[in-house]
């Protein structure tokens, strides 16, 4: 008889394996920065002593068509990042505030995502022929919906004064959970096949139990890897619609609706089109890495040959 | 004349060696087995007979006066000289072409013949292989045919080009036992008519005991003995194939005392629908289980013997409620199945690495169904359980993948007894173990029985595994069972023609029954 | 196959009819009420009664529904003023802003979005493939490497960006190219690339990192295959099995994929078309949306939902084409 190698149970293996990934690291503390400056921007903002409405007109040049004064923007003592051309608006503190829709928005859109998703997958993973036969279809509805123009267009009937950013991690969620729900229901099928399961319903365990202490614990791994990918995606999504000026509304700010209105300015003040651009770049870049890391870190065909 | 000579054959992968040190000669036309368990190193050393291994050869291996270490021209060795069997037949043809091209292409790689040679050459050996209407079965896909036709396909563009040595790596370890007879059978019948010489690679002594001359029984990498087939398995000099030996099953001794009915299956069907294919219409149902009457009496194993698709395992899951039937009733002391879940009745399963969640460790999944029944702080029965099945107490924190396949199996068993169930229905619970390991499991169960008072139903596709437990058999054909009775009445006087057939296919290790046992297949099959 | 043929139609169908459910329900429904957009500025309850009639939105949300469907099915009447206009099915209204049937202004729409999203896909399939086809076979390292980078960078580079940054490259700062202007393939097929070549670019630098990683992990799996053994252990060339056996499975999966992103091109292209000022069914949704322009909102939707539902079906149907294990049910 041959003892296996004993190793570690799978998930401080999982997390033995993320210390040593550089490229998580690096992905895990910009991330992190990024969700810290999000969270703390009234903070930084005040510290900045600016605020993203006020106008400063002297600071710039009228005689080029409002860009900033100085270089790279107008950067200063006062505003650290320069200013909007145009308005002169301080930069910083909108890029920050930004920061704070762009992040919020795409972590509450998975956030839903998941619940609807995995809700509607163990449900009909779990559930009867007719079921799963019902919410198979509901789920090929919502996969075949075209997300960006569904959500352009949603976002555009909705009456203005509802609360924009809650509004588009609704939208996103409501319109994406497709795919969760798909890999949910997938796993499910597959988990419910295993011995495991039919011993617990030997031994008289309730449904509730059985997915509960069975079936969710296996989607841990495939739904964490999904969602982290789904993260950037959504920051993408949301980028996107405020880039087309359906986002956000003004004069709160958000990367993308930066980006778009860099747009008029891209000859005269490259700079503008720069600062969020690289930000954008940056915070998706580091979910990635992220999400690469708890890819690699957690998937099964690894683990299998680990075992 | 020796065909094939290895002289001190070691193969390394990273440091670690996997054969160590392994001779051995074999005659043109002539046959050897190699035995081994797993991890025996058996199937690295037939690789590398073809230069497939990835690891650091050295030694010598002399083939028809050409050295296979030094270089030799591949092209015209591989698959014309030498030629290859795997166990898988299912994954070793490509799913993209049609069997009759897979063979046609090597004939004409190694021929230069005509396309239109090579597919007449095709359909010829198909034909040889006993595959039926090899014209039309030629231009078939590998997923169209079943796992044993896949087999003689593979046999089949084995012999296309003629070879002199045919290498058969574990060829029937993933068929059912009476498929694994005919495709042994067919080895042997090539052997005689193309003049091929066979090496038969296996982990069962029975296989290579009715289809060599000679015998290599290895273990960790050395050939721990060599000799005659009859020699090495009548009268065996080495401790490790005794054991081996030893582990093979044997007839049990139990009297039956036949107790009262305990289980009473009584004219069970199982139907499932089929989705439907191509048609409108909708295809009829796979009758998995047809009309099973039969009971379980207290105290006793009734063992359940089928091959793969004969509905043992639904008929298995039915009774212990996880499936419940078409039509029909089954009662345990005379309530309704579905209505007795969680307590009298319990099942061990045949994959203890699946049947075990891999996110908890051991001593929680024993504790389930204790938790279940409302024990508040388990801990203390669990670790009496873990020792029950002979594990340490101490294994309760860790996890399935940490234990070996035996060690799991015996957790399995710890889960069933832990709500004190009357009946276990056990499906195949031993037939994913080495046969050593498999032998103390069967022990256990055994054990476990005579002090627990409980019944056991035992479903299994090996017969030799029945022969030892069971008090009764029930033959299961097609979802019907066509013969029960006593273990002995079944095994000396079977009655159905499918119990014949099934006896004469099981493996022996006695060459001499196997012998007799393969002229008697050849008149059952005429 | 027959009997799947029509379940399978039957199936997109029924999606389809859903979907129009509620894209029809959600816009003719929503808050902002059409009859008071499109009568404009200081109108009048008579004339917005008037309207409202003329729109047939007096009628209950079912009857609206069914005269939408059978607009589309059979072409519908409408009134306009004392004369009767009829639109021929398949009918999806008229654009509240420029009066236009919605239905023309989608078929003038559709060659540059189609233009748009086949030139991006061959674009990348021929690169993604090749790339990954030599990096899977282990030719070069470097190329391993950098399709790696692509793939994450891929993910974290919005289209828009990339496609802003080609517009500074090479129209601002290099001037190699001219600002992208739609010229039809029938005017002139080398103006027409010649003015698309930046936004297939951008579209496709994402698509190609994702073909190269899909073509290599699918030849390195194939390669591992048991059936790729018995290839080699029956003696046939390495080329040979590349070529005939492992190419098989490792373009498999792109197969499916490839009919699937056109459709997700073309349907997500919006901000391609906005950013490069392509006259595509993107654009026209935007500018749509701008002026809340409901029926041109509608059709663009049912549009996009129709090219998602055909292209998954196409999918499934091309890999049955391919792989012969697949049967269709």
């Amino acid at each position: 008889m041959t003892t296996a190698p004993s190793a570690p149970p799978v998930p401080s293996r999982a997390l033995a394996a993320l210390r040593r990934d550089r490229g998580f690291l690096t992905g895990a503390v910009i991330a992190g920065t990024m969700v810290l400056v999000a969270v703390t921007a009234p903070l930084l903002a005040a510290l900045a002593g600016q605020d993203y409405t006020t106008y400063h007109d002297g600071l710039l040049d009228s005689a080029r068509g409002g860009v900033p004064i100085g270089s790279f923007g107008g950067i200063s003592g006062e505003h650290w990042l320069g200013v909007e051309p145009g308005t002169g608006r301080d930069l910083f503190a909108r890029v920050v505030y930004g920061a704070q829709v762009s992040v919020g928005v795409a972590l509450g859109a998975t956030f839903l995502e998941v619940l609807l998703g995995v809700g509607f997958g163990v449900a009909a993973g779990l559930g009867g022929r007719w079921l799963d036969a019902g919410l198979s279809r509901v789920i090929d509805l919502v996969l075949s919906v075209p997300v960006l123009v569904m959500a352009i267009s949603l976002l555009a009937i909705v009456p203005q004064d509802w609360p924009r950013p809650l509004l588009l991690a609704t939208v996103i969620a409501v319109l994406g959970w497709g795919g969760t729900a798909r890999i949910s229901r997938g796993e499910t099928l597959t988990l419910r096949t295993r011995d495991y399961v039919a011993a617990a319903q030997v031994a008289g365990a309730p449904w509730w139990r059985v997915a509960r202490r069975e079936i969710l614990p296996g989607l841990t791994a495939p739904i964490l890897t999904y969602a982290a990918l789904l993260l950037p995606t959504n920051m993408v999504v949301e980028a996107g619609l405020s880039f087309l000026g359906v986002g956000v509304r003004p004069p709160t700010p958000s990367w993308g609706q930066m980006l778009s209105s860099a747009t008029t300015w891209f000859r005269a003040d490259p700079f503008y089109v720069f600062l969020p651009g690289l930000l954008l770049f940056l915070t998706l870049l580091s979910f990635v890495l992220v999400a690469n890391g708890l890819r690699r870190a957690l998937d099964p065909r690894q683990r299998e040959v680990l075992r | 004349m020796t065909l094939l000579k290895v002289d001190d054959l070691r193969i390394t992968f990273s440091d670690k060696p996997a054969v160590d040190g392994l001779s051995f000669e074999l005659a043109a036309g002539g046959s050897l087995g190699i035995v081994g368990e797993s991890g025996s190193g058996k199937s690295t050393a037939a690789l590398a007979l073809l230069g497939l291994t990835s690891g650091q050869v050295t030694g010598e291996i002399a083939f028809d006066g050409v050295d296979l270490l030094a270089n030799p021209p591949w092209k015209e060795i591989r698959g014309a000289r030498i030629t290859m069997v795997f166990q898988e037949p299912l994954t070793a043809l490509s799913p993209f072409h049609t069997v009759g091209d897979q063979i046609a292409e090597v004939y004409r790689l190694h021929t230069g013949a005509s396309r239109r040679a090579a597919r007449e050459r095709a359909v010829e050996v198909l034909g040889q292989v006993h595959i039926p209407d090899p014209v039309r079965r030629a231009a078939a896909y590998p997923h169209q045919f079943s796992g044993g036709m896949r087999q003689r396909a593979l046999i089949a563009m084995a012999i296309a080009c003629r070879p002199q040595l045919i290498i058969a790596d574990e060829p029937t370890t993933a068929l059912d036992v009476t498929v694994q007879a005919q495709i042994l059978d067919l080895l042997d019948e090539v052997r005689a008519t193309t003049g091929a010489a066979l090496l038969l690679i296996s982990h069962d002594l029975g296989v290579v005991a009715g289809s060599c001359d000679s015998v290599i029984v290895m273990r960790q990498g050395r050939a721990v003995e060599a000799g005659a087939t009859e020699r090495v398995l009548l009268s065996p000099r080495h401790d490790y194939t005794k054991a081996l030996l030893d582990a093979v099953p044997k007839p049990g001794t139990r009297k039956l005392e036949p107790g009262e009915p305990l289980l009473r299956v009584k004219d069970v069907r199982k139907h499932f629908p089929q989705p439907r294919r191509g048609s409108l219409r909708k295809p009829p149902p796979i009758r998995a289980v047809d009309g099973v009457t039969l009971d379980v009496h207290a105290g006793e194993t009734l063992g359940i013997v089928g091959e793969s698709g004969t509905g043992k395992t639904t008929l298995a899951r039915m009774m212990v409620g996880l499936t419940s039937p078409t039509s029909g009733s089954i009662t345990f002391d005379g309530v309704d199945i579905g209505r007795r879940r969680g307590r009298s009745v319990q099942m061990v399963f045949q994959d203890p690495l699946s049947s075990l969640n891999p996110r908890r460790t051991v001593g929680e999944s024993i504790a389930d169904p204790l938790r279940l029944r409302g024990v508040r702080d388990p801990r203390a029965e669990v670790s009496a359980l873990l020792e029950r099945v002979g594990l340490a107490a101490s294994e309760y924190d860790r996890y399935p993948h940490q234990l070996s396949g035996g060690m799991r199996q015996r957790v399995g068993i710890a889960r069933a007894i832990a709500p004190a169930p009357r009946l276990i229905v056990c499906d195949e619970p031993v037939s994913s173990l080495d046969v050593t390991t498999q032998a103390q499991v069967l022990d256990l169960l055994e054990e476990l029985r005579g002090e627990l008072g409980l019944s056991l139903v035992f479903v299994s596709h090996d017969l030799a595994v029945l022969r030892r437990i069971a008090d009764r058999v029930a033959v299961l054909k097609d979802g019907v069972v066509v013969e029960i009775g006593p273990t002995a009445e079944v095994y000396e006087q079977p009655r159905h023609a499918y119990t014949k057939e099934l006896l004469a296919a099981v493996p022996v290790t006695d060459p001499v029954a196997a012998r007799r046992l393969r002229a008697l297949r050849s008149t059952v099959s005429g | 196959m027959i009997g799947y043929l029509i379940r399978r139609i039957a199936g997109a169908a029924l999606v389809l009819l859903a979907l129009s459910a509620i894209v029809y329900a959600l816009f003719y429904l929503a808050p902002s009420d059409p009859a008071i957009l499109t009568c404009g500025k200081g109108c009048t309850p008579e004339r917005l009664a008037d309207v409202r009639a003329a729109m047939g939105l007096a009628d209950p949300v079912w009857t609206q529904y069914w005269h939408f469907l059978e607009g589309v099915f059979t072409g519908r009447d409408y009134p306009a003023g004392p004369d009767v206009r009829h639109c021929p099915a398949p009918c999806l209204g008229y654009s509240f802003e420029t009066d236009q049937p919605v239905t023309a202004l989608l078929l003038d729409r559709i060659p540059v979005s189609f233009s748009l999203a086949i030139g991006a896909e061959v674009l990348s399939l021929a690169i993604g493939v090749g790339a990954g086809l030599l990096s899977g076979a282990r030719r070069f390292r470097w190329l391993d490497r950098l399709v790696n980078g692509l793939v994450l960078a891929g993910y974290a580079v919005p289209v828009f960006l990339v496609g802003l940054l080609l517009l500074l490259l090479f129209c601002v700062h290099l001037r190699w190219l001219p600002f992208p202007t739609y010229v039809p393939f029938t005017t002139s097929p080398l103006l027409w690339a010649q003015n698309l070549l930046l936004p297939w670019i951008s579209l496709a630098v994402i698509q190609t990192a994702a073909y190269a990683r899909l073509t290599r992990a699918g030849l390195q799996e194939t390669l591992a295959e048991d059936h790729i053994r018995t290839a080699r252990a029956y003696g046939i060339p390495e080329r040979r099995i590349l070529r005939r056996r492992a190419l098989r499975g490792a373009l498999l999966p792109l197969i499916t994929l490839t009919a699937v992103d056109v459709a997700a091109i073309m349907t997500s292209a919006v901000l391609t078309e906005t950013m490069f000022g392509l006259p595509g069914v993107g654009q026209l949704l935007v500018g749509a949306v701008n002026q809340i322009d409901l029926p041109v909102v509608v059709g663009v939707t049912l549009l996009t939902g129709l090219i998602i539902v055909i292209a998954n079906a196409a999918a499934d149907f091309l890999y049955a084409a391919v792989d012969p294990r697949v049967q269709l049910r």
